[in-house]
């Protein structure tokens, strides 16, 4: 048996699955420390369940923690870039992409140093070791902790990536290191913002990987513990510290697949509304839609995998305003702070949950706490919601018909209506914990991303074999059954315009998580 | 009616120059960065039509040369773009005037904006594609002309270097293991001309038609699907105007080979009810394309592969197994397809057997 687990920013929720059936499931509201919400819901879960806590192999958790402190920019540190390859790149600097509002609060100050390598190995000037130590200091000074390091080509070669962090660890072992060549890809300015992202979540991190590990300990639950990533696949607790930028949009990952696992779905457009955000996706064939460019998370582009999602700035707990006769939604939220301040639950937030009793679609808190509510108020906020997800929907349709449509997680009491375009809504049993249920079906995977020097056919079936070994041994260091490994996708891109077979080979393995039943 | 590239178009110019690149060209959206931070800096640049262009006028050509996937980790500057200018200008005694693309398709619609801000110079509508070509011969200055060289390439360090080729192509050969040399990823200026000169082989209204297909491709608020709008936006432009949806479907099929420093290869399309495929043909740019063994398009006029959903284009580095696509074609500038233009753009020059034919003949059916 297997829990899954999935803190949102309003609620946590618990699954447990044995096999193909859930076996059991809870809601409960996500609190403030993050662990005690979770104890509260494997607790609830287990006593429902009637099993003991030494029959669980494994807990999986997802959570969109990361993301929305992102998306929100709340509990970020400053970090401080260094990027390597000066002069080379200097017409855009480390955060010349980022919103002003998310730079203000993540931007420590940056340099460009010289370092870094060519496409085919060469340096394009020596590490500036001094320039490094300049830095360290700069950050001491602004009483900077994180440090986010970038350099030109590290997919080729991190030498210079991984001496710099050598240098701030001697000279400052109080600082943390986020390297670019450990979190991205080909693509030095989306390599890099993933990296600062990172930076900027770690102390969120530690603070979340120590809440998990305490709240399972004092459950009793000795079994291992694994993160949800945002390729559905699995982290151990000690890589998540590290690597927190791993975890987004892990949330709408989950909740896709858990929509496709409930329903039997293969195509349909899957709206999981939570207490702080909704997540529109689109299942093909049963799995999500991969997005085929970019990706934007928070208004900063990156270059990880992730599944095609729209992330619109409503849910449950999002905040409804009043100003001149015009009604707004969100984007913020009271997130898990709805059950105190919320209106119907005695506090003096109006929310979307105030809104939806209000209009009787749902039944919780005290309506008479909103009775002075104005009619033509809760109208057009209805009005302003239902707009909300009707344009979401359109904007992620594949085709002009109509689609089917999956309407999953806690806050779907907010859409009462058939939205347009849609042909028919399904809202699945357990549709409240489809995150959590994705989360537990969870396989483990490892890939890889390097620019080979592949001279003759011989030289591309030895890279070939070389990519697919490293990707295996990844998924099996990641915790997957070695027998179970498979490659799921190996793709060879030769580097346009340069002679001596220069190519780009990506390679993804995937297996079932290793559990001990 | 475009007159002037500000932050409110740049985005409109990256999707619609991206379209023009026809699966090559290289991704926009560094070049869209450096403009940003430029035009914050120096202002908007004003825009002036090919036929403004007067007789004494000194047309300069900003471009990027090299490899995508270099660029992407090296970036740009246009500190190093100026050097290349300068020392074109130092060698020839003369002053730009105005900013011209080389290369509409892809990154090189946004380097001459961005260098235009800088210089505080006006850019020109038009260019010398009207779409990529993967190689510096393969223009309409070319055609009309204009010799290539004096030609000059800078790097990040310093270094510029300057050619005196006899021909375009000479120039290509030349300049590439230099740049290779230099990182696969430099700043250069060639086929440097007099307005009078501009106005004869330049190709016009190519800068405003990229952000007019990136406005129709990225409008909110309209019931039309972003492919119908793409496509109305070509019939409404003089020369894309013999436009349409080849083929829809799924990518069941795609390889891709190395040689010469160039990327060759096929990618299959099939329907997907399974009635039907398309067969489309790259050379860093889409060649042609082929639906149930038909050709439906030929270099050079354009074919490219976009999102079935958003209708943004899809460079062929991007192309992967399963993704939704459509297949639209358009005609090209008709500067490009005379019987000059044809040898040195045409399918043979690609070493394609096909002969040219214009894609209003063979898309007859869907027009």
């Amino acid at each position: 048996m297997r829990i899954g687990v999935d803190v949102g920013g309003t609620n946590t929720d618990a699954v447990l699955l044995s096999g193909k059936k859930v076996l059991g499931a809870v809601k409960r509201p996500t609190s403030k420390d993050v662990s005690s919400g979770i104890s509260d819901a494997i607790n609830a879960l287990i006593s429902e369940c009637g099993i003991q806590s030494d029959e669980i192999r494994a807990v999986m958790i997802g959570t969109t923690h990361f993301t929305n402190a992102f998306i929100q920019r709340r509990e970020l540190v400053p970090v401080f870039a260094i990027r390597i390859g000066f002069p080379a790149g200097r017409g855009i600097p480390p955060y010349s992409s980022w919103p002003d509002d998310l730079k203000d609060k993540v931007c420590g100050g940056s340099r460009m140093i010289a370092g870094g390598f060519e496409f085919d190995g060469r340096e394009i000037s020596p590490l500036d070791e001094a320039a490094i130590a300049d830095c360290v200091a700069e950050a001491r000074s602004k009483g900077i902790q994180q440090i986010a390091v970038s350099c030109i080509f590290s997919q080729l070669n991190p030498a210079h990536e991984v001496r710099a962090s050598e240098i701030v660890g001697q000279l400052a072992p109080e600082m943390e290191v986020s390297i670019s060549s450990e979190l991205g890809r080909v693509g030095l300015l989306e390599r890099e913002n993933a990296g600062i992202m990172n930076a900027s979540l770690r102390p969120l991190a530690a603070m979340i990987t120590a809440a998990f590990a305490r709240a399972l300990a004092d459950l009793g639950i000795e079994a291992p513990f694994y993160i949800s990533q945002n390729d559905g696949t699995l982290m151990s607790a000690d890589y998540m510290q590290r690597y927190p930028v791993l975890t987004f949009a892990a949330g709408p990952t989950n909740s896709l697949r858990g929509a496709a696992w409930l329903t039997g779905a293969k195509d349909a457009i899957v709206v999981d509304i939570g207490g702080t955000t909704s997540d529109v996706g689109v299942l093909t064939g049963g799995f999500p839609r991969q997005s085929t460019v970019h990706v934007d998370v928070g208004g900063v582009r990156t270059n990880f995998r992730m599944p095609d999602i729209l992330s619109i700035g409503l849910g449950g707990g999002s905040r409804v305003r009043e100003c001149d006769g015009e009604v707004t939604v969100g984007p913020d939220s009271v997130g898990f702070r709805l059950l105190e301040d919320g209106l119907i639950f005695g506090g003096e937030v109006l929310t979307t949950s105030d809104i939806a009793v209000a209009s009787g679609l749902a039944k919780f808190g005290d309506p008479e706490r909103i009775s002075g509510l104005s009619p033509n108020l809760v109208a057009q906020a209805r009005k302003v919601i239902a707009g909300l997800i009707d344009d979401a929907i359109d904007r992620m349709k594949t085709a002009p018909g109509d689609i089917a449509m999956i309407l999953v997680g806690g806050g779907s009491v907010l859409v009462s209506e058939t939205p347009e375009g849609v042909s028919e809504m399904l809202r699945p049993e357990h549709a409240g914990v489809a995150n959590a249920i994705g989360a537990a079906i969870g396989q483990v995977s490892g890939e890889i991303d390097r620019i080979y020097n592949i001279p003759d056919p011989q030289g591309r079936a030895a890279a070939l074999e070389d990519a697919e070994a490293q990707a295996k041994a990844q998924a099996i260091a990641a915790g997957a059954e070695p027998g179970s490994v498979e490659i799921v996708n190996i793709e060879a891109v030769p580097l346009q315009y340069l002679p001596g077979g220069a190519t780009r080979v990506v390679c993804r393995a995937v297996g079932d998580l290793a559990m001990a039943e | 009616m475009v007159t002037e590239i500000t932050f409110d178009n740049i985005e409109q110019l990256a999707i619609g120059s991206s379209f023009l690149g026809t699966g090559g060209g290289g991704d926009p959206y560094l070049g869209s960065l450096l403009c940003r931070e430029a035009i914050a800096k120096y202002g908007p640049v004003k825009v002036v039509a090919v036929d403004e262009l007067k007789d004494e006028d000194n047309v300069f050509i900003a471009a990027a040369l090299g490899a995508p996937t270099v660029m992407i980790e090296k970036l740009f500057s246009i500190e190093d773009q100026h050097r290349a200018v300068e020392t074109l200008e130092r060698f020839i005694g003369r002053k730009a005037s105005a900013i011209i693309s080389a290369e509409i398709g892809g990154c090189n619609s946004m380097m001459p904006v961005a260098y235009a801000a800088m210089r505080g110079l006006p850019i020109v509508d038009g260019d010398g594609m009207g779409r990529a070509f993967p190689a510096l011969q393969m223009t309409s200055f070319n055609i009309e002309g204009v010799a290539c060289a004096p030609m000059t390439i800078a790097d990040e360090h310093g270094n510029s270097v300057l050619y005196q080729t006899t021909t375009g192509l000479k120039a290509e050969e030349l300049s590439r293991p230099v740049a290779a040399a230099m990182g696969a990823s430099v700043c250069m200026s060639c086929y440097p001309m007099t307005g009078a000169e501009a106005r004869r082989a330049a190709i016009p209204k190519t800068l405003s038609g990229a952000i007019e297909i990136g406005e129709a491709i990225s409008r909110s608020g309209d019931p039309r699907s972003p492919i119908d709008r793409l496509v109305a936006a070509l019939r409404a432009h003089e020369y894309y105007k013999d436009a349409a949806v080849i083929f829809r479907g799924k990518i069941t099929g795609l390889e891709r080979d190395t040689s010469k420093g160039w990327v060759f290869g096929n990618c299959t399309i099939s329907a997907m009810n399974g009635a039907g495929s398309a067969e489309l043909k790259f050379q860093n740019e889409n060649l042609l394309v082929t639906v149930d063994g038909k050709l439906r398009c030929v270099v050079p006029d354009l074919v490219t592969i976009v999102d079935a959903e958003t209708a943004h284009a899809i460079p062929t580095e991007r192309l992967a197994y399963g993704q939704r696509v459509a297949v639209v074609a358009c005609s090209a500038p008709p500067l490009l397809t005379t019987a000059r233009a044809l040898d040195v753009v045409g399918p043979q020059c690609f070493g394609l057997d096909e002969q040219y034919a214009p894609v209003a003949t063979l898309i007859g059916d869907l027009l």
